[in-house]
């Protein structure tokens, strides 16, 4: 029983396996990520998804769109939580911003081509 | 982006298939052009590499070499694709110099002076025939007669090839590649001999020089750090060469468009292939990343959703072998990624270390174009 008790997962969840779906493997936890998406013609769409809680994601957006001059919005997502939706491709900017204003560089991930 | 604009240059094609080329035989062709290569790889740092060597210390020449031994590391990752940029530069220099006559692409393979001098002259007889003006050599011709010029151009020849030798390398790669060569050879002095002394003390080590041993400080890790390479590296000097020499080259994508709205990547397989990759497994990562779907049509090739341009999806495949095929331990591409339950683990060939990598997440995908679309009933 107690080595039973010693383990960090429950052996008789659905999900049998240790390490399954768990946080630690390949989360989106940690890191800030910075998408883009193509809409129709040459149109972007940037999504910032992952922002730590600490930090106002309403007064982040009200920043971004001043500062890139772009149009956003805010989606309540089930899975991913709130996200930015900014127009056009803000990443390289972004990425600059939180930077500049004191977010680690190492936890912001810049995807797309 | 503003990358969606060209549509299909004719130029492209000729690019690709030249490009192929070269990498079929990237170590002969480019004995030369290869040096040049860490400039690019400076300016397409994607995977910074946290090795954080950090600033020189009292080893001047330890760090120089230290340096150097990174940039070699880095040209690894770099120069998969790395032939492709020298050979959209080296390609562009023909293109200038042949602007009205087509005939002289031969000279494209050119990468020697006696092929460009065939090409020069060909150009210069169109050009004659047009009466196009090209370059001070062609100025002059232009006032004898046909009958003359025939007698003319055997004289001219040698002078003509020597002068147009001469504009080549003053107009197109002539201050390039000479500089680059020359910091190049720096380089290599700096790279090499640092590493070449040491060898002549071997384990020993220049014992006695340590800056720490005249003064009553203590050492630093950096200090230490640089020592410590500089005898490994006296002592086995295959790992140098062993990561400098071999390259690993994979043949650039070939992207079409389809229509307006779709972009075909053809040459998947073969990549995936070269990688030692699962498709699905690439593919899915090149959805993840780009923000988009797709499927594989029958003859292979994979349809993706959106415009998309070769040099993207080459940044994307980069980043993916950067993740899920270079090994984070040796920087070798000997790697292969096994699933076992539900997490993929890359495990090294050629140094064995075996690591879990990131499972493929395609993160928020905003809604885009018409939600009535989107409806699944």
């Amino acid at each position: 029983m107690s080595v039973q008790n010693l383990n960090t997962y429950d052996p008789f969840a659905d999900e049998g396996d240790p390490l399954g779906d768990s946080a630690d493997v390949g989360s989106t936890a940690d890191y800030i990520h910075i998408r883009i998406q193509q809409r129709n013609g040459r149109k972007t769409l940037t999504t910032l998804q992952g922002l730590p809680k600490q930090y106002d994601s309403k007064k982040l957006l009200k920043a971004f769109k001043k500062e890139f001059a772009c149009n956003g919005t805010l989606v309540d997502d089930e899975k991913m939580g709130q996200v930015i939706q900014l127009q056009g491709d803000q990443r390289a900017k972004i990425s600059a911003f939180l930077v500049e204003n004191g977010l680690e560089k190492s936890t912001i991930k810049v995807h797309g081509f | 982006m503003a990358s969606e604009e060209p549509l299909f240059d004719p130029s492209l094609k000729k690019r690709k298939k030249k490009a192929v080329v070269f990498i079929e035989d990237p170590l002969g062709a480019d004995a030369d052009p290869t040096k040049p290569a860490p400039e690019t790889i400076d300016n397409t740092t994607i995977s910074g590499e946290p090795v954080d060597l950090g600033p020189t210390t009292a080893h001047e020449l330890m760090a120089e070499a230290k340096a150097v031994k990174k940039d070699k590391e880095e040209e690894d990752f770099k120069a998969m694709f790395g032939d492709m940029k020298k050979k959209k530069k080296k390609k562009e220099i023909p293109m200038d110099f042949g602007d009205d006559s087509g005939t002289s692409t031969p000279a494209q393979v050119a990468g020697d002076a006696a092929p460009a001098e065939s090409a020069t002259i060909t150009a210069d007889d169109l050009d004659f025939s047009d009466m196009k003006k090209k370059k001070k050599s062609s100025k002059k011709k232009a006032n004898f007669d046909l009958d003359a010029f025939e007698k003319e151009i055997n004289d001219s020849k040698p002078a003509k090839a020597s002068k147009s030798e001469g504009a080549e390398d003053d107009d197109d790669d002539g201050p390039e590649p000479d500089g680059s060569h020359l910091d190049n050879i720096d380089e290599e002095e700096l790279g090499d001999d640092p590493f070449a002394r040491p060898g002549d003390a071997p384990v020993g080590l220049d014992a006695g020089n340590e800056p720490w041993l005249k003064s009553d400080r203590d050492y630093t890790y950096q200090e230490l750090l640089t020592r410590f390479y500089a005898s490994l590296h006296a002592a086995n000097p295959s790992l140098l060469s062993s990561s400098s020499k071999k390259r690993y080259t994979i043949a650039p994508p070939q992207l079409f468009r389809e229509g307006n709205k779709k972009s075909i990547f053809a040459n998947v397989t073969d990549i995936c292939k070269k990688m030692h990759r699962q498709p699905e497994h690439v593919i899915q990562f090149l959805f993840a990343e780009m923000g988009t779907t797709g499927s594989v049509d029958g003859a292979g090739r994979l349809v993706i959703k959106g415009r998309f341009q070769q040099k993207q999806v080459e940044n994307v495949l980069r980043r993916y072998m950067v993740e899920y095929v270079t090994c984070k331990t040796c920087k070798s591409p000997d790697t292969l990624l096994t699933k076992e339950n539900r997490i993929f683990f890359m495990a090294c060939e050629s140094c064995g270390s075996r690591r879990s990598v990131n499972a493929i997440k395609s993160g928020f995908q905003a809604q885009v174009g018409k939600r009535s679309k989107n409806k699944t009933g």
